[in-house]
């Protein structure tokens, strides 16, 4: 492992942040870490950085632990959330400025500071200062600045947060394209399950001071190992009970319920395709259609209980009251303790995957 | 109808602020001048000229360089402490930076005399220092003591214009810098002094026109007129003379203190003006 | 390999230690300490002597005159600074740019030079003096005098209180008073009073604060006469300064008692500043 955080706990007065953390991140990946608001992922980094102490626990760095090591020594980049430019200093300075407190030589300066403005594509703007700059450009700068130093990890909290929405799907790209032509070991806070199911290789999902999974998205998605987890990730609806469905009778009355959207299929009662399934099929009435730009969302009523399902754009037209066929393929059960997945028993031996 | 309601309004309330204005705040400048030269110019600057004004502008301008240069050190050292960090007590302490605003300027010039006055306990103390050192420093009833109580009064007055400009300003500039491994010199230099410039110099405008201006304090601390005495207590001592000269004489060396207040009151808006305008 | 540290939460940024020795140091050496000296000083008066000292009708009447006088000049300030804040923020017309940059002129100008002047101008030889006698009114060595003297010192406080806030209140808000029908008195009750109280309390208190420890702009004006009651209460410390016979026990209580009443006044308008921005900020 490269970056280790051991049994790390913080308190801020009677607030946990941090209960107990531990993770091992390898050298070049680009891990998120997501949670909710408030839920303590940024003191977690900014502990990693050395922005804050820990109350107990030890953070490991290529081996040595550095809790003792002052922030500036722990060969950290950090992206700050408001990307913290110095405001009275241009561009250029503002990448020059760790290289200078490092007492570099001028033309080396020079040289990596043109190298960083060239790798961020904003040649020609070195004598502007951050009010000058778009957020996007602003981001650009802030990431120049930090790995110009050449540190060994690159820490960036919340980096699309001050972004413009238009902007944030190019710039994590972007993102993502920098972090692998550098070669960095990099992790970054987010709150928003797309932007870290879409940027990172692995995720730690964080929930109030507790590491809740650790994992790649498919892994998280699939598989979701704690009750919070199985709700974060993905649009998900929470029934307390399957009371009438098919296929579901055996499901213990304490647990609840999650079903998403991909795990319902609704189709019209001459559709073919469906035809071995019909055992296990229910009777649903369209409540609503909602068109979300690339796809339909409907909602059924079925069995007195609401599933919401995605149609393709490239299917027949459906109507609100419309009658449909409904399937159930699967849910995940959840208590107090963990959360697993339950398939249709009536849909044993038939590959549902490969629809 | 409602518009013409609102346009009367309107002149009303303009009309009501133009009288309080002139009335209040331009009339007694004017009067100032115009009692200055009630003798003429000759005596106006005989008056400006005589040794205890000069003596007197001499120990204003003492006092007012020594206060501005000490809270300047302080309102930049304490807001710094006050903005960049997070510590217990922190709000104790910035209001008791901030005493000598909701005190009445006397009681500071009491308080000196009551530490180093002849009877006050730390007497002996300065005594020893004078007497290890072979001065002669008295802390009372001398320059060094207007200047103290002059220090005393405009205490906060830097500081609390800096301040709100740092607060305003966050930390992640200075976290930034010092993840980087800047030192604290290096980050104030840099990064911090950029943000507090205008706010500072606006702190030192008002800290100078209150320093020169001070009364109360330094009244009970100068005795000696020719000495010790400001530009404000040589005005009270023509004006307490009560004859129709000396009286005159008191307005012409107001006029000196109008004139720097005038300055002051310029620069002040200058550099509101240039701050608002650099405002990043 | 639990190792608990109970250290501060310690800040990345340097500084801290050296900054903190120095403001503290300082503000010690130039304000705590002298300060502590005068509470020292009052306690050398038994209760008795202190009691008689601050039952005696001169002082009791000269704590009358300063807070009277000052809580009249604050109220007035609050009217009129309210209204120059109004007519700076809102309108345009000849002169705004000098009347505004003139509002803080009595923190530039001398409170001694403001005394005198404002005395020689409203005596019986002055210009306003004059025309005021002719109506029947006195100004100067009068308690009036003395509320115009603190109405002078403390209304640049009311105005920069309020002015911020008015610029920041949004055109909309009224607008969308007006649209609802509201009359021009009711918006201003209702809409934008609310706004501004915590200010305006703010600039209250200061100037009332300034107010009940002014000397030098009030003693020329108040002629300090004990058989009218103009006497402040800074001029009977001063007095027990100055006077052949120095009185520093009484001198340090007096001041004490001020000193409590300044930061009781503070703290109460705190307070209520407190409760009127909790109303609008919800």
């Amino acid at each position: 492992m490269y970056v280790e955080m051991k049994n790390i706990c913080k308190n801020f007065g009677s607030y946990e942040a941090a209960k107990n953390i531990n993770f091992g991140i390898e050298q070049g990946k680009l891990v998120a870490l997501l949670g909710p608001s408030g839920s303590g992922k940024t003191t977690i980094l900014r502990m990693l950085a050395g922005l804050e102490q820990q109350d107990s626990g030890d953070v490991v760095i290529e081996g040595k632990v550095v809790n003792d090591v002052a922030a500036s020594e722990r060969g950290i980049g950090f992206v700050f959330q408001n990307y913290a430019l110095f405001r009275y200093m241009t561009v250029y300075d503002n990448i020059a400025f760790g290289l200078k407190v490092q007492k570099m030589d001028k033309q080396k300066i020079h040289e990596r500071v043109t190298e960083m403005i060239a790798l961020i594509g904003l040649e020609g703007l070195e004598k502007r200062y951050p009010n000058q700059l778009s957020g996007g450009q602003r981001q650009r700068v802030a990431f120049a600045r930090a790995i110009a130093p050449k540190p060994q990890l690159l820490l960036l909290d919340e980096p699309f947060a001050a972004i413009d929405a238009k902007v944030r799907k190019e710039l994590r790209r972007w993102l993502k394209e920098m972090i692998q032509k550098v070669g960095i070991t990099s992790i970054f806070v987010t709150h928003d399950q797309e932007e870290a199911v879409e940027v990172a290789d692995d995720i730690i999902i964080i929930n109030e001071g507790r590491l809740e999974q650790m994992g790649s998205p498919i892994d998280i998605y699939k598989n979701p190992k704690t009750p919070f987890v199985a709700q974060f990730i993905g649009t998900s609806a929470i029934l307390d009970n399957l009371k009438g469905f098919k296929g579901y009778d055996d499901i213990p009355q304490d647990k609840k319920v999650i079903v998403r959207p991909e795990f319902v299929e609704a189709f019209k009662s001459d559709n073919k395709k469906f035809a071995n399934m019909m055992d296990a099929v229910e009777e649903g009435v369209i409540e609503s259609v909602v068109f979300r730009g690339s796809y339909l969302e409907l909602t059924l009523l079925v069995n007195h209980v609401r599933l919401t399902t995605n149609r393709s754009l490239e299917r027949r037209h459906v109507d609100i009251g419309e009658k449909m066929c409904v399937l159930l393929y699967r849910v995940y059960l959840f208590d107090d303790k963990g959360a697993e997945i339950r398939k249709n028993q009536l849909l044993k031996g038939i590959d549902v995957e490969a629809l | 109808m409602k518009e013409k309601n609102s346009k009367a309004v309107k002149w009303i309330l303009i009309g009501i602020s133009v009288i309080f204005f002139l009335l209040m705040l331009v009339l007694p400048l004017l009067e100032v001048i115009y009692r200055a030269l009630w003798d003429g110019i000759a005596s106006y600057q005989a008056a400006l000229t005589a040794p205890n004004t000069l003596s007197a502008l001499k120990v204003t301008l003492i006092a007012t360089v020594i206060a501005v240069a000490v809270n300047t050190v302080f309102g930049i050292i304490a807001s710094w402490l006050l903005t960049k960090f997070d510590f217990r007590g922190k709000n104790v302490l910035s209001t008791l930076i901030d005493i000598p605003f909701s005190i009445s300027p006397v009681i500071a010039g009491l308080a000196y005399i009551m530490t180093f006055g002849r009877t006050g306990w730390a007497k002996p103390l300065i005594d020893g220092i004078n007497d290890a050192l072979g001065t002669d420093i008295a802390l009372v009833f001398s320059v060094p003591a207007v200047v103290l109580a002059t220090i005393f009064v405009t205490f906060p007055f830097i500081s609390r214009e800096i301040i709100p400009i740092l607060y305003a300003q966050g930390r992640d500039e200075e976290e930034a810098a010092a993840m980087m491994g800047a030192s604290g010199f290096t980050i104030f230099r840099k990064i911090t002094f950029p943000h507090m410039k205008w706010g500072l110099l606006y702190g030192i405008i008002l800290c100078a026109a209150r320093a020169f201006g001070e009364f109360g304090a330094v009244y009970a601390v100068s005795k000696a007129r020719g000495k010790t005495f400001t530009l404000p207590l040589e005005i009270d001592a023509l004006y307490m003379a009560g004859s129709a000269d000396s009286i005159t004489q008191a307005f012409a060396v107001s006029s000196l203190l109008v004139g720097m207040a005038l300055i002051m009151l310029i620069l002040k808006n200058i550099v509101e003006y240039r701050g608002k305008r650099s405002d990043i | 390999m639990k190792q608990v540290q109970t250290k501060r939460k310690k800040s990345i940024i340097p500084g801290f230690g050296i900054s903190m020795g120095v403001s503290v140091t300082m503000l010690s050496l130039i304000i705590l300490i002298p300060l502590a000296s005068v509470l020292a000083y009052s306690f050398r008066l038994s209760g008795q002597e202190f009691l008689e000292l601050m039952t005696r009708p001169n002082v009791v009447r000269a704590f009358v005159t300063s807070i009277g006088c000052a809580l009249a000049a604050a109220v007035i300030n609050c009217i009129f600074g309210t209204i120059l804040a109004w007519v700076l923020v809102r309108y345009e017309f000849p002169g705004k740019r000098l009347m505004d940059g003139m509002i803080e002129l009595p923190f530039a100008l001398p409170t001694a030079v403001a005394g005198i002047t404002l005395t020689k101008m409203y005596s019986d030889t002055g210009f306003l003096g004059r025309a005021f006698e002719k109506i029947g009114i006195e100004i100067a060595y009068t308690k009036t005098g003395i509320v115009i003297a603190m109405v002078f010192i403390g209304i640049p406080f009311v105005v920069r209180a309020i002015q911020p806030v008015l610029e920041k209140l949004p055109a909309s808000y009224e607008e969308a008073a007006v649209m609802l029908g509201a009359s021009r008195f009711r918006i201003f009750w209702k809409v934008i009073f609310p706004e501004i109280a915590p200010a305006l309390w703010t600039g209250f208190g200061l100037a009332l604060a300034r107010g009940i420890g002014e000397y030098g702009s009030v003693i020329y004006i108040s002629g300090n006469s004990e058989k009218n009651g103009t006497q402040v209460v800074s001029y009977i410390i001063m007095q027990k300064l100055n006077s052949g016979n120095v009185d520093y026990e009484g001198a340090a209580a007096i001041a004490l008692v001020l000193l409590i009443i300044s930061f009781l006044m503070l703290f109460i308008i705190n307070m209520i500043q407190h409760i009127a921005s909790r109303r609008t900020n919800v």
